[in-house]
């Protein structure tokens, strides 16, 4: 690891100003930053730790939303029973990734700017064109088991890895980010993460310096929440496709939902051309399967991936049925 | 000589921690572990480094009451902490519970993965008690957990364990916590 200096930020205002030295990065929990810093695959000069700043609350929203701080853990979350009752797909989430002791300390914030696990990005004798710009591609004829099926580009195809992400794309969550001037500004998930173009360096909208401070969730939709991960192992494993969807239903016809899908892209895969396919249809395995062939229109396969097309279909065909069988009778 | 190496200039600062009740205070290079500052600066050897990238939970101390990976923290985050470790937890003429259960259970073989497997059963139990759900719990805005076989492994699927010694792992804790065997 290359040296560094820290400091702890006191308020917001400190952290801004900390974080325009050369080089500076911040840190809140850590759990994948110092991991890469390890690798020597991040070198920051200079470390801002906002964990510890007041930034780690929860509250209702006066439009029946919730504001998550963007230093709440992954664990504390997971576990509010407001997020328990009213966001379940959220909950789910974030107690499909990771384990106990990762999720103690990982936040929020840091959830959603963790970087891909594309096993060429962190082997550093491996071309990476987000590692290193402009130095190629080794995954796309490498074993892209894992790689991306929807929205890739011949500069990359790296998958976004964060569950809680999927499940905040479907409930159309906004992000806020706040600049070292002190200048807020709020910005849509789904504009939130970048395609990975011929700039897959480019991960997100962040400008050098700007903080995430909270997570908004809008007044939960009407419907049953739930998430899906599919995973090499029965824990502790990226997805290899997860799918959030909200469901509802009246008299057994769909009359809105929502589908994200996981593991599939460079971000969070929010899909709207398949939740235009389910509304009015009968809740029935042909209209889950008509939607998810929707879904997938346009997903390439890579090789050693092309078995995740099909999976993500029946993920989505399952994970349909599941949250329309748990919804029936239920309050949403 | 006719190259100078320019060596990069570390960076230390002065902590404090509380390990197991007793204050110490360190100089550590900035780019110290918590895991390094136990092992290698307090010689608290208990506490083991197995991956040291947070996959294999051998490193699992209580930082604050809680379980973490101490690999994947920087020793200067936790700054004025209390951290507990294995040597914290019993002595040898006084095994904490766990210890003891661990021991009549023979759940573990090399034992590598051990101190790492009983402080984060210590936090899972702490997280179970405040009703905290987990992947396998059915509905996740359950109030009450029951604390099953498939709860304890989900729970304790960061701690890996290469002798393969898991099924007296669950049952040495199924044994404290007093929970129902599937």
């Amino acid at each position: 690891m290359k040296p560094f200096t820290y400091e702890r930020a006191g308020d917001a205002r400190e952290a801004g100003a900390a974080v325009l030295r050369t080089n500076a990065k911040f840190i809140s929990g850590g759990t994948n930053l110092l991991d890469l810093m390890k690798l020597e695959i991040e070198q920051p000069a200079h470390l801002v730790d906002i964990s510890l700043l007041p930034l780690n609350r929860l509250e209702d929203l006066p439009n029946g939303g919730l504001r998550i701080e963007a230093q709440a853990k992954n664990s504390d979350v997971a576990a509010d029973p407001r997020v328990r009752v009213r966001y379940r797909a959220v909950s789910e989430a974030l107690l499909a990734g990771a384990s106990g002791q990762l999720r103690n300390k990982a936040s929020i914030g840091g959830n959603l700017v963790q970087r891909t696990r594309c096993p060429y990005f962190y082997d550093t004798a491996a071309a990476c064109n987000k590692r290193t710009p402009d130095d190629g591609c080794a995954a796309l004829s490498g074993v892209n088991r894992v790689h991306a099926i929807l929205g890739a580009s011949d500069a990359c195809i790296a998958t976004h890895p964060s569950d809680m992400a999927v499940a905040l794309s479907a409930l159309g969550a906004e992000i806020e980010l706040l600049a070292p001037d002190q200048s807020a500004r709020q910005v849509a998930i789904d504009d939130f993460y970048c395609l990975p173009g011929n700039t897959p360096h480019i991960e997100t909208v962040l400008q050098h310096g700007e903080m995430i401070t909270a997570v908004i969730l809008p007044a939960p939709p009407p419907g049953w929440q739930r998430y899906r991960k599919v995973r090499d192992r029965a824990s502790y494993a990226f997805a290899l496709i997860s799918v959030a969807v909200i469901v509802a239903t009246d008299h057994e016809a769909i009359t809105s939902a929502r589908v994200a899908f996981g593991g599939v892209a460079h971000k969070p895969w929010r899909c709207l051309d398949a939740e235009a396919a389910l509304t009015g249809r009968p809740a029935t395995l042909a209209s889950y399967r008509a939607a998810a062939d929707v879904a997938m229109k346009g997903a390439i396969g890579r090789g050693y991936n092309d078995f995740k097309v099909e999976l993500a279909k029946r993920t989505l065909c399952r994970t349909l049925a599941e949250a329309q069988q748990l919804g029936i009778g239920r309050p949403s | 000589m006719d190259t100078v190496t320019k060596t990069q200039e570390v960076a230390l600062l002065r902590i404090a921690l509380t390990v197991n009740g007793k204050r110490y205070e360190l100089e550590l290079d900035t780019r110290t572990s918590l895991l390094d500052a136990l092992r290698e600066h307090l010689r608290l050897t208990g506490t083991k480094k197995g991956c040291d990238h947070g996959q294999c939970g051998a490193c699992t101390v209580l930082a604050n009451g809680r379980r973490i990976n101490s690999c994947l923290t920087l020793a200067v985050m936790h700054n004025g902490d209390n951290i507990v470790t294995i040597e914290g937890l019993g002595a040898p003429e006084a095994l904490h519970p766990l210890q003891a259960a661990f021991i009549e259970h023979d759940a573990f073989q090399c034992g590598y993965c051990t101190s790492g497997q009983i402080c984060s059963a210590i936090g899972m139990l702490a997280e179970v008690d405040l009703g905290w759900p987990s992947h396998v719990t059915a509905d996740v805005a359950q109030k009450y957990i029951a604390l099953s076989d498939a709860e304890i492994r989900e729970r304790l699927s960061g701690n890996i364990c290469r002798c393969g010694a898991y099924p007296n792992i669950v049952g040495a804790i199924r044994d404290v916590a007093g929970g129902a065997s599937e």
